[in-house]
Protein backbone atom coordinates (compact mmCIF):
# COMPACT_ATOMS: atom_id res chain seq x y z
CA UNK A 1 0.00 0.00 0.00
CA UNK A 2 0.95 3.87 -0.39
CA UNK A 3 2.40 5.86 2.42
CA UNK A 4 0.86 9.41 2.51
CA UNK A 5 3.83 12.41 3.62
CA UNK A 6 1.98 15.30 5.08
CA UNK A 7 3.80 18.62 3.52
CA UNK A 8 4.95 21.45 5.77
CA UNK A 9 4.53 24.52 3.94
CA UNK A 10 3.56 28.73 4.76
CA UNK A 11 1.31 28.63 1.52
CA UNK A 12 3.98 29.97 -0.43
CA UNK A 13 7.50 27.83 0.07
CA UNK A 14 7.59 24.30 1.17
CA UNK A 15 9.53 23.62 4.18
CA UNK A 16 12.99 21.67 3.58
CA UNK A 17 11.69 18.93 6.66
CA UNK A 18 9.16 17.65 4.28
CA UNK A 19 12.41 16.12 2.14
CA UNK A 20 13.36 14.32 4.96
CA UNK A 21 10.66 12.73 5.67
CA UNK A 22 9.97 11.85 2.39
CA UNK A 23 13.68 10.53 2.05
CA UNK A 24 12.30 8.35 5.33
CA UNK A 25 9.40 7.34 3.28
CA UNK A 26 11.23 6.20 0.47
CA UNK A 27 13.25 3.77 3.09
CA UNK A 28 9.91 2.24 3.69
CA UNK A 29 9.29 1.52 0.53
CA UNK A 30 6.19 1.68 -1.89
CA UNK A 31 4.60 5.10 -3.41
CA UNK A 32 4.65 8.14 -1.90
CA UNK A 33 1.80 10.56 -2.39
CA UNK A 34 2.27 13.82 -0.63
CA UNK A 35 -0.67 15.99 0.69
CA UNK A 36 -0.44 19.60 0.29
CA UNK A 37 -2.88 21.04 2.45
CA UNK A 38 -3.15 25.03 2.74
CA UNK A 39 -4.98 28.35 0.64
CA UNK A 40 -3.68 29.49 -2.10
CA UNK A 41 -0.76 26.99 -2.10
CA UNK A 42 -0.22 25.53 -5.49
CA UNK A 43 3.10 26.89 -5.49
CA UNK A 44 4.00 24.54 -3.03
CA UNK A 45 2.24 21.46 -4.24
CA UNK A 46 4.25 21.92 -7.92
CA UNK A 47 7.63 21.93 -5.58
CA UNK A 48 6.59 18.95 -3.79
CA UNK A 49 5.85 17.23 -7.13
CA UNK A 50 9.68 17.81 -7.91
CA UNK A 51 10.94 15.65 -5.04
CA UNK A 52 12.59 12.61 -6.06
CA UNK A 53 10.64 9.22 -4.67
CA UNK A 54 7.18 11.16 -4.96
CA UNK A 55 4.05 9.46 -7.01
CA UNK A 56 1.79 11.61 -6.66
CA UNK A 57 1.07 15.16 -5.19
CA UNK A 58 -2.71 15.70 -3.69
CA UNK A 59 -3.77 19.52 -3.14
CA UNK A 60 -6.12 20.68 -0.54
CA UNK A 61 -7.09 24.32 -1.14
CA UNK A 62 -9.33 26.02 1.19
CA UNK A 63 -9.27 29.17 3.54
CA UNK A 64 -9.50 26.90 6.41
CA UNK A 65 -6.39 25.17 5.83
CA UNK A 66 -4.17 27.86 5.52
CA UNK A 67 -2.90 28.45 9.32
CA UNK A 68 -2.56 24.43 9.11
CA UNK A 69 -4.80 24.23 12.49
CA UNK A 70 -4.39 20.67 13.81
CA UNK A 71 -8.41 20.09 14.21
CA UNK A 72 -8.55 20.88 10.51
CA UNK A 73 -5.86 19.33 9.48
CA UNK A 74 -6.15 16.36 11.01
CA UNK A 75 -9.83 15.69 10.05
CA UNK A 76 -8.34 15.92 6.80
CA UNK A 77 -5.71 13.54 7.11
CA UNK A 78 -8.50 11.04 8.74
CA UNK A 79 -11.15 11.44 5.83
CA UNK A 80 -7.76 10.82 3.42
CA UNK A 81 -5.97 7.90 5.09
CA UNK A 82 -7.80 5.32 3.81
CA UNK A 83 -5.73 3.15 1.57
CA UNK A 84 -2.14 4.03 2.75
CA UNK A 85 0.15 1.87 4.75
CA UNK A 86 1.81 4.72 6.45
CA UNK A 87 1.06 8.29 7.07
CA UNK A 88 4.44 10.03 7.66
CA UNK A 89 5.12 14.10 9.04
CA UNK A 90 8.24 16.01 9.73
CA UNK A 91 8.05 15.82 13.93
CA UNK A 92 8.37 19.88 13.56
CA UNK A 93 6.36 22.11 15.94
CA UNK A 94 3.44 21.82 13.03
CA UNK A 95 3.78 17.88 12.84
CA UNK A 96 3.97 17.13 16.43
CA UNK A 97 0.99 19.47 16.52
CA UNK A 98 -1.45 17.67 14.21
CA UNK A 99 0.00 14.30 13.79
CA UNK A 100 -1.21 12.65 17.18
CA UNK A 101 -4.80 13.77 16.53
CA UNK A 102 -4.13 11.90 13.33
CA UNK A 103 -3.46 8.60 15.46
CA UNK A 104 -5.52 9.27 18.06
CA UNK A 105 -8.95 9.59 15.02
CA UNK A 106 -7.36 6.37 13.63
CA UNK A 107 -7.22 4.70 16.79
CA UNK A 108 -3.25 3.43 16.02
CA UNK A 109 -0.02 4.54 17.90
CA UNK A 110 2.00 6.84 16.45
CA UNK A 111 5.71 6.31 16.35
CA UNK A 112 7.21 10.36 17.16
CA UNK A 113 10.61 11.08 16.36
CA UNK A 114 12.24 7.92 14.56
CA UNK A 115 15.89 8.57 13.73
CA UNK A 116 15.80 4.98 11.63
CA UNK A 117 13.67 2.48 9.48
CA UNK A 118 14.86 -1.00 9.99
CA UNK A 119 11.16 -2.20 8.24
CA UNK A 120 8.18 -1.69 7.19
CA UNK A 121 6.65 -1.64 10.56
CA UNK A 122 10.07 -1.46 12.57
CA UNK A 123 11.51 1.81 13.84
CA UNK A 124 14.43 3.43 15.81
CA UNK A 125 13.33 6.18 18.06
CA UNK A 126 14.91 8.05 20.93
CA UNK A 127 14.01 7.90 24.57
CA UNK A 128 15.33 9.49 27.70
CA UNK A 129 15.94 12.99 25.18
CA UNK A 130 18.36 10.22 23.50
CA UNK A 131 19.79 9.12 26.52
CA UNK A 132 18.80 5.85 24.74
CA UNK A 133 17.64 4.19 21.58
CA UNK A 134 14.09 2.45 21.49
CA UNK A 135 13.29 -0.48 18.57
CA UNK A 136 9.60 -0.38 18.55
CA UNK A 137 7.71 -2.85 16.38
CA UNK A 138 3.64 -1.05 15.64
CA UNK A 139 0.99 -4.36 15.57
CA UNK A 140 -1.86 -1.74 13.91
CA UNK A 141 -3.11 -1.22 10.23
CA UNK A 142 -1.83 1.99 10.02
CA UNK A 143 1.59 3.49 11.07
CA UNK A 144 1.27 7.09 11.86
CA UNK A 145 5.02 8.50 12.19
CA UNK A 146 6.59 11.50 12.92
CA UNK A 147 9.97 11.87 11.27
CA UNK A 148 13.18 13.49 12.73
CA UNK A 149 14.51 15.47 10.11
CA UNK A 150 18.38 15.12 11.15
CA UNK A 151 18.17 11.57 10.86
CA UNK A 152 17.54 11.49 6.96
CA UNK A 153 18.83 12.91 4.01
CA UNK A 154 16.70 15.42 2.27
CA UNK A 155 15.16 14.09 -1.02
CA UNK A 156 16.59 15.69 -3.89
CA UNK A 157 14.85 16.80 -7.15
CA UNK A 158 13.47 15.10 -10.22
CA UNK A 159 11.28 15.02 -12.95
CA UNK A 160 7.94 16.81 -11.38
CA UNK A 161 4.96 13.93 -11.02
CA UNK A 162 1.16 15.20 -10.90
CA UNK A 163 -0.64 17.20 -9.10
CA UNK A 164 -4.30 16.04 -8.75
CA UNK A 165 -7.09 18.19 -6.40
CA UNK A 166 -8.82 16.79 -3.65
CA UNK A 167 -11.84 18.17 -2.01
CA UNK A 168 -11.80 20.05 1.16
CA UNK A 169 -13.18 18.66 4.81
CA UNK A 170 -15.85 20.74 6.90
CA UNK A 171 -14.11 23.89 9.01
CA UNK A 172 -14.80 22.53 12.32
CA UNK A 173 -14.14 26.28 13.54
CA UNK A 174 -12.83 24.69 17.06
CA UNK A 175 -10.04 27.35 16.91
CA UNK A 176 -8.89 30.50 15.20
CA UNK A 177 -5.43 32.19 14.39
CA UNK A 178 -4.84 35.48 16.17
CA UNK A 179 -1.81 36.37 14.96
CA UNK A 180 2.10 35.23 14.96
CA UNK A 181 5.33 36.58 15.97
CA UNK A 182 8.03 35.12 14.37
CA UNK A 183 11.38 36.00 15.51
CA UNK A 184 13.01 39.10 13.48
CA UNK A 185 16.61 38.03 14.67
CA UNK A 186 19.69 38.54 13.12
CA UNK A 187 20.95 35.62 14.36
CA UNK A 188 19.53 31.72 13.56
CA UNK A 189 16.91 29.90 15.45
CA UNK A 190 18.76 27.67 17.70
CA UNK A 191 16.91 24.32 16.52
CA UNK A 192 18.15 25.13 13.01
CA UNK A 193 21.15 26.67 13.79
CA UNK A 194 24.78 25.38 12.47
CA UNK A 195 26.46 26.70 15.12
CA UNK A 196 25.71 27.18 18.67
CA UNK A 197 27.38 29.04 21.46
CA UNK A 198 25.98 28.33 24.75
CA UNK A 199 26.47 30.08 28.19
CA UNK A 200 26.60 28.00 31.64
CA UNK A 201 25.94 29.63 35.63
CA UNK A 202 29.76 30.41 35.50
CA UNK A 203 28.88 33.39 33.30
CA UNK A 204 28.06 35.17 36.79
CA UNK A 205 25.79 37.54 35.77
CA UNK A 206 22.58 38.63 33.23
CA UNK A 207 24.98 41.43 31.68
CA UNK A 208 28.18 39.24 31.61
CA UNK A 209 25.96 36.57 30.12
CA UNK A 210 25.75 38.89 26.88
CA UNK A 211 28.62 40.78 26.80
CA UNK A 212 30.34 37.64 27.04
CA UNK A 213 28.61 35.56 24.72
CA UNK A 214 27.04 37.97 21.94
CA UNK A 215 30.41 39.26 20.34
CA UNK A 216 31.88 35.22 20.27
CA UNK A 217 28.43 34.45 18.42
CA UNK A 218 28.47 37.83 16.00
CA UNK A 219 32.32 36.20 15.16
CA UNK A 220 30.25 32.70 14.53
CA UNK A 221 27.68 34.09 12.91
CA UNK A 222 25.96 31.33 16.18
CA UNK A 223 22.67 31.57 17.90
CA UNK A 224 22.83 31.66 21.44
CA UNK A 225 21.86 29.11 23.73
CA UNK A 226 21.91 28.64 27.84
CA UNK A 227 22.17 25.56 30.17
CA UNK A 228 19.06 25.41 32.52
CA UNK A 229 21.66 26.90 35.19
CA UNK A 230 21.87 29.80 33.81
CA UNK A 231 18.02 30.08 33.10
CA UNK A 232 17.25 29.18 36.27
CA UNK A 233 19.64 32.02 37.39
CA UNK A 234 18.01 34.40 35.29
CA UNK A 235 20.83 35.24 32.80
CA UNK A 236 19.49 34.07 29.85
CA UNK A 237 15.44 33.62 28.82
CA UNK A 238 13.91 30.33 28.77
CA UNK A 239 13.58 29.88 25.30
CA UNK A 240 17.34 30.08 25.68
CA UNK A 241 17.33 26.31 27.40
CA UNK A 242 19.13 23.53 25.72
CA UNK A 243 18.46 20.13 27.62
CA UNK A 244 16.32 17.46 28.20
CA UNK A 245 13.88 20.28 29.69
CA UNK A 246 14.48 22.54 26.80
CA UNK A 247 15.58 22.63 22.85
CA UNK A 248 17.54 19.68 22.14
CA UNK A 249 19.85 20.66 19.58
CA UNK A 250 22.48 18.83 16.66
CA UNK A 251 24.73 21.67 14.85
CA UNK A 252 27.60 21.32 13.42
CA UNK A 253 29.53 23.19 16.01
CA UNK A 254 28.81 23.92 19.71
CA UNK A 255 30.74 26.19 22.10
CA UNK A 256 30.17 25.42 25.53
CA UNK A 257 30.92 28.52 27.69
CA UNK A 258 31.05 28.00 31.83
CA UNK A 259 29.00 25.05 31.27
CA UNK A 260 29.77 22.09 33.91
CA UNK A 261 28.17 19.59 31.69
CA UNK A 262 25.01 18.41 33.91
CA UNK A 263 23.63 15.31 32.36
CA UNK A 264 19.96 16.86 31.43
CA UNK A 265 22.12 19.80 29.59
CA UNK A 266 24.41 16.74 28.13
CA UNK A 267 20.70 15.30 26.90
CA UNK A 268 20.15 18.07 24.63
CA UNK A 269 23.39 18.42 23.06
CA UNK A 270 25.58 15.85 22.40
CA UNK A 271 24.68 14.96 19.04
CA UNK A 272 26.27 18.17 17.97
CA UNK A 273 28.91 17.60 15.14
CA UNK A 274 31.74 19.43 16.87
CA UNK A 275 31.51 19.89 20.89
CA UNK A 276 34.01 22.55 22.12
CA UNK A 277 34.19 23.35 25.82
CA UNK A 278 35.74 26.10 28.13
CA UNK A 279 35.90 25.43 31.53
CA UNK A 280 38.51 26.81 34.29
CA UNK A 281 37.82 23.11 35.93
CA UNK A 282 39.54 20.52 34.28
CA UNK A 283 37.32 18.03 36.07
CA UNK A 284 33.80 19.53 34.42
CA UNK A 285 31.94 16.56 32.80
CA UNK A 286 31.25 18.42 29.70
CA UNK A 287 35.05 17.62 28.88
CA UNK A 288 33.76 13.97 28.50
CA UNK A 289 32.00 14.66 25.48
CA UNK A 290 34.17 17.77 24.03
CA UNK A 291 35.75 17.45 20.88
CA UNK A 292 38.02 20.13 21.75
CA UNK A 293 38.12 21.26 25.37
CA UNK A 294 40.50 24.22 26.61
CA UNK A 295 40.74 25.16 30.29
CA UNK A 296 40.74 28.26 31.40
CA UNK A 297 38.91 31.42 32.31
CA UNK A 298 36.19 32.23 30.35
CA UNK A 299 36.57 35.95 30.40
CA UNK A 300 39.79 35.62 28.94
CA UNK A 301 39.10 33.19 26.52
CA UNK A 302 35.90 33.66 25.36
CA UNK A 303 36.97 37.25 24.23
CA UNK A 304 40.05 36.13 23.16
CA UNK A 305 38.63 33.38 21.16
CA UNK A 306 35.61 36.40 19.35
CA UNK A 307 38.84 38.74 18.29
CA UNK A 308 40.90 35.48 16.78
CA UNK A 309 37.45 34.52 15.09
CA UNK A 310 36.97 37.96 13.70
CA UNK B 1 -14.43 26.22 36.35
CA UNK B 2 -12.71 23.07 36.73
CA UNK B 3 -9.13 22.00 35.72
CA UNK B 4 -8.36 18.25 35.41
CA UNK B 5 -4.11 18.04 34.70
CA UNK B 6 -2.56 14.53 34.33
CA UNK B 7 0.57 14.00 35.71
CA UNK B 8 3.12 11.33 35.30
CA UNK B 9 6.06 9.94 37.79
CA UNK B 10 9.62 9.94 35.41
CA UNK B 11 12.92 9.23 36.12
CA UNK B 12 14.21 12.57 37.60
CA UNK B 13 15.34 15.06 34.85
CA UNK B 14 18.97 14.99 36.88
CA UNK B 15 19.75 11.22 36.69
CA UNK B 16 21.52 9.87 33.98
CA UNK B 17 19.40 6.55 32.81
CA UNK B 18 21.26 2.94 32.33
CA UNK B 19 19.84 0.45 29.32
CA UNK B 20 19.52 -2.88 30.70
CA UNK B 21 22.63 -5.28 29.86
CA UNK B 22 19.62 -7.26 28.53
CA UNK B 23 18.56 -4.57 25.90
CA UNK B 24 15.21 -5.10 27.13
CA UNK B 25 14.36 -1.34 28.90
CA UNK B 26 15.92 1.06 31.32
CA UNK B 27 16.86 0.12 34.47
CA UNK B 28 15.00 1.62 37.02
CA UNK B 29 16.25 -0.04 40.71
CA UNK B 30 16.79 2.45 43.14
CA UNK B 31 16.55 5.46 40.95
CA UNK B 32 14.98 9.19 41.86
CA UNK B 33 11.32 8.98 40.61
CA UNK B 34 9.92 12.72 40.19
CA UNK B 35 7.18 15.12 38.44
CA UNK B 36 7.59 14.96 35.31
CA UNK B 37 8.77 18.86 34.66
CA UNK B 38 5.84 19.90 31.92
CA UNK B 39 3.40 18.63 34.33
CA UNK B 40 4.96 20.83 37.20
CA UNK B 41 4.57 23.89 34.93
CA UNK B 42 0.92 22.51 34.09
CA UNK B 43 -0.06 22.04 38.19
CA UNK B 44 1.33 25.35 38.64
CA UNK B 45 -0.67 27.02 35.82
CA UNK B 46 -3.91 25.87 37.10
CA UNK B 47 -3.32 26.20 40.65
CA UNK B 48 -2.74 30.09 39.72
CA UNK B 49 -5.58 30.29 37.54
CA UNK B 50 -7.72 28.98 41.24
CA UNK B 51 -5.54 31.96 43.00
CA UNK B 52 -7.02 34.44 40.36
CA UNK B 53 -10.81 33.31 41.18
CA UNK B 54 -10.69 31.60 37.50
CA UNK B 55 -10.66 28.44 38.36
CA UNK B 56 -12.74 26.95 41.17
CA UNK B 57 -10.94 23.26 41.41
CA UNK B 58 -7.96 21.79 40.25
CA UNK B 59 -7.92 17.84 39.64
CA UNK B 60 -4.65 16.25 39.56
CA UNK B 61 -4.99 12.82 37.47
CA UNK B 62 -2.09 10.32 37.06
CA UNK B 63 -2.03 6.68 35.60
CA UNK B 64 -0.07 3.87 36.32
CA UNK B 65 1.72 2.14 38.90
CA UNK B 66 0.58 2.38 42.61
CA UNK B 67 3.81 4.27 43.31
CA UNK B 68 2.46 7.04 41.53
CA UNK B 69 0.43 8.18 44.42
CA UNK B 70 3.59 9.72 45.36
CA UNK B 71 3.44 12.02 42.55
CA UNK B 72 -0.04 12.88 42.89
CA UNK B 73 0.57 13.77 46.85
CA UNK B 74 3.23 16.23 45.16
CA UNK B 75 0.73 18.02 42.81
CA UNK B 76 -1.80 18.20 46.01
CA UNK B 77 1.20 20.03 47.76
CA UNK B 78 1.87 21.91 45.16
CA UNK B 79 -2.35 23.51 45.17
CA UNK B 80 -3.72 20.75 43.55
CA UNK B 81 -7.31 19.90 45.74
CA UNK B 82 -8.11 16.59 45.04
CA UNK B 83 -6.34 13.52 42.85
CA UNK B 84 -7.57 10.66 40.86
CA UNK B 85 -4.95 7.42 40.50
CA UNK B 86 -5.80 4.88 37.45
CA UNK B 87 -3.59 2.23 38.92
CA UNK B 88 -2.03 0.06 36.80
CA UNK B 89 0.90 -2.27 36.28
CA UNK B 90 0.19 -2.73 32.19
CA UNK B 91 2.78 -0.89 30.25
CA UNK B 92 0.91 2.76 29.26
CA UNK B 93 1.46 3.83 26.24
CA UNK B 94 -0.19 7.56 24.75
CA UNK B 95 -3.34 6.49 23.16
CA UNK B 96 -4.41 4.45 26.06
CA UNK B 97 -3.01 6.85 28.79
CA UNK B 98 -5.87 9.49 26.29
CA UNK B 99 -8.32 7.31 26.47
CA UNK B 100 -8.22 6.61 29.95
CA UNK B 101 -8.31 10.62 30.42
CA UNK B 102 -11.22 10.76 27.85
CA UNK B 103 -12.95 8.53 30.41
CA UNK B 104 -12.20 10.58 33.64
CA UNK B 105 -12.78 13.74 31.44
CA UNK B 106 -16.39 12.16 30.98
CA UNK B 107 -17.38 11.72 34.64
CA UNK B 108 -15.46 15.28 35.79
CA UNK B 109 -16.31 17.12 32.88
CA UNK B 110 -13.48 20.15 33.26
CA UNK B 111 -13.68 23.03 30.99
CA UNK B 112 -10.04 22.72 30.41
CA UNK B 113 -7.30 19.98 30.95
CA UNK B 114 -3.51 20.87 30.91
CA UNK B 115 -1.16 18.07 30.13
CA UNK B 116 2.25 18.61 30.21
CA UNK B 117 3.63 18.30 26.36
CA UNK B 118 5.74 15.52 26.48
CA UNK B 119 6.98 13.01 29.40
CA UNK B 120 10.76 13.28 29.75
CA UNK B 121 10.84 9.74 29.72
CA UNK B 122 9.29 8.31 26.33
CA UNK B 123 9.53 11.42 24.75
CA UNK B 124 6.48 10.66 22.52
CA UNK B 125 4.81 14.42 23.02
CA UNK B 126 1.27 12.98 22.26
CA UNK B 127 -1.11 12.26 24.65
CA UNK B 128 -2.95 15.69 24.82
CA UNK B 129 -3.67 16.04 21.54
CA UNK B 130 -4.85 12.66 21.15
CA UNK B 131 -7.23 12.95 24.22
CA UNK B 132 -8.16 16.36 22.14
CA UNK B 133 -9.36 14.59 19.35
CA UNK B 134 -10.87 11.64 21.34
CA UNK B 135 -12.91 14.08 22.91
CA UNK B 136 -13.78 16.84 19.77
CA UNK B 137 -11.92 19.18 21.44
CA UNK B 138 -9.77 22.01 20.74
CA UNK B 139 -6.25 21.74 21.40
CA UNK B 140 -3.30 24.60 22.14
CA UNK B 141 -0.35 22.98 22.59
CA UNK B 142 3.05 24.21 23.35
CA UNK B 143 1.62 27.04 25.22
CA UNK B 144 3.73 29.90 26.62
CA UNK B 145 0.91 31.87 27.81
CA UNK B 146 -2.91 32.06 28.75
CA UNK B 147 -5.46 34.14 28.79
CA UNK B 148 -9.22 32.75 30.00
CA UNK B 149 -11.92 35.15 28.78
CA UNK B 150 -14.54 36.76 30.94
CA UNK B 151 -17.61 34.67 30.63
CA UNK B 152 -15.05 31.27 30.22
CA UNK B 153 -16.49 30.25 27.19
CA UNK B 154 -12.96 30.74 25.45
CA UNK B 155 -8.83 31.34 25.67
CA UNK B 156 -6.36 32.95 23.96
CA UNK B 157 -3.18 30.76 24.07
CA UNK B 158 0.50 31.64 22.78
CA UNK B 159 2.07 29.04 21.36
CA UNK B 160 5.80 28.21 20.46
CA UNK B 161 6.08 27.32 17.34
CA UNK B 162 9.18 27.17 15.02
CA UNK B 163 10.78 30.13 14.71
CA UNK B 164 8.29 32.01 17.19
CA UNK B 165 5.34 32.32 18.54
CA UNK B 166 1.68 32.32 17.72
CA UNK B 167 -1.44 33.04 19.35
CA UNK B 168 -4.71 31.02 18.96
CA UNK B 169 -8.26 31.30 20.27
CA UNK B 170 -9.93 27.97 21.42
CA UNK B 171 -13.51 27.80 22.28
CA UNK B 172 -13.77 25.61 25.76
CA UNK B 173 -13.69 22.94 26.58
CA UNK B 174 -10.44 22.83 25.61
CA UNK B 175 -6.73 20.52 25.87
CA UNK B 176 -3.65 22.90 26.36
CA UNK B 177 -0.40 21.42 26.69
CA UNK B 178 2.23 22.74 28.48
CA UNK B 179 5.95 24.53 27.08
CA UNK B 180 8.53 25.65 29.63
CA UNK B 181 8.41 29.47 29.50
CA UNK B 182 4.21 29.32 30.35
CA UNK B 183 5.66 29.68 34.33
CA UNK B 184 8.00 29.04 36.94
CA UNK B 185 6.59 25.92 39.21
CA UNK B 186 6.72 27.03 42.92
CA UNK B 187 8.22 24.22 45.06
CA UNK B 188 6.25 22.55 47.64
CA UNK B 189 7.11 23.88 51.10
CA UNK B 190 6.72 21.74 54.39
CA UNK B 191 3.03 22.79 55.67
CA UNK B 192 1.69 22.07 52.34
CA UNK B 193 3.55 18.74 51.88
CA UNK B 194 1.72 18.08 55.77
CA UNK B 195 -1.63 19.68 54.45
CA UNK B 196 -1.97 17.15 50.76
CA UNK B 197 -1.77 14.06 52.75
CA UNK B 198 -5.34 14.93 54.39
CA UNK B 199 -6.40 15.72 50.82
CA UNK B 200 -8.48 13.38 48.89
CA UNK B 201 -7.11 10.67 46.74
CA UNK B 202 -9.12 8.57 44.77
CA UNK B 203 -8.39 5.45 43.08
CA UNK B 204 -9.60 3.43 40.16
CA UNK B 205 -8.84 1.12 37.21
CA UNK B 206 -8.59 0.73 33.51
CA UNK B 207 -11.29 -1.85 34.32
CA UNK B 208 -13.48 0.52 35.66
CA UNK B 209 -13.42 3.02 33.24
CA UNK B 210 -14.28 0.55 30.55
CA UNK B 211 -11.18 1.42 28.62
CA UNK B 212 -8.71 -1.09 26.95
CA UNK B 213 -4.77 -0.05 27.63
CA UNK B 214 -3.19 -3.23 25.44
CA UNK B 215 0.22 -1.62 24.30
CA UNK B 216 0.03 -0.96 20.37
CA UNK B 217 3.92 -0.35 20.19
CA UNK B 218 6.21 -3.49 20.85
CA UNK B 219 9.71 -2.71 22.41
CA UNK B 220 11.89 -5.49 20.85
CA UNK B 221 15.34 -3.22 22.13
CA UNK B 222 16.90 -0.65 23.93
CA UNK B 223 20.13 0.13 23.21
CA UNK B 224 22.68 2.79 23.99
CA UNK B 225 23.67 5.30 21.55
CA UNK B 226 26.75 5.41 19.76
CA UNK B 227 29.50 6.50 22.62
CA UNK B 228 31.08 10.26 21.84
CA UNK B 229 35.01 9.13 22.11
CA UNK B 230 36.59 11.29 24.19
CA UNK B 231 38.19 14.76 23.10
CA UNK B 232 41.60 16.42 23.34
CA UNK B 233 42.58 19.65 25.40
CA UNK B 234 44.16 22.42 23.97
CA UNK B 235 46.47 24.57 25.26
CA UNK B 236 45.42 28.10 23.76
CA UNK B 237 42.76 29.66 21.84
CA UNK B 238 45.11 29.94 18.92
CA UNK B 239 45.31 26.28 18.74
CA UNK B 240 41.42 25.90 19.50
CA UNK B 241 41.04 27.88 16.19
CA UNK B 242 43.49 26.10 14.46
CA UNK B 243 41.95 22.96 15.06
CA UNK B 244 38.52 24.34 14.36
CA UNK B 245 39.63 25.32 10.94
CA UNK B 246 41.78 22.46 9.70
CA UNK B 247 41.38 19.48 11.49
CA UNK B 248 37.12 20.26 12.35
CA UNK B 249 36.70 21.81 9.45
CA UNK B 250 33.92 23.64 10.92
CA UNK B 251 34.71 27.22 10.73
Amino acid sequence: MPILVIAEHDNAVLKPATRNAISAATQIGGDIDVLVAGSACAAVAEAAARIAGVTRVRLVDAAHYADHGAENLAALVVANAPGYSHVLAPATAAGKNFLPRVAALLDVAQISDIVAVVSTDTFVRPIYAGNALATVQSVDPVKVISVRGTAFEAAGEASPVSVEALAAGPDLGLSRLVGRELTQSARPELTAARVIVSGGRALGSSDNFHSVLEPLADALGAAVGASRAAVDAGYAPNDYQVGQTGKIVAPDLYVAVGISGAIQHLAGMKDSKVIVAINKDPEAPIFQVADYGLVGDLFDVAPALAAALR
Amino acid sequence: MKILVPVKRVVDYNVKVRVKSDGSGIDLANVKMSMNPFDEVAIEEAVRLKEAGIATEVVAVSAGLANSQETLRTALALGADRAILIETDVELQPLAVAKLLKAVCEKESPQLVIPGKQAIDDDSNQTGQMLAALLGWPQATFASKLVVNADKTAAAVTREIDGGLETIEIALPAVMTTDLRLNEPRYATLPNIMKAKKKPLETTTPAALGVDVAPRLKTLKVAEPARRSGGVKVADVAELVEKLKNEAKVI
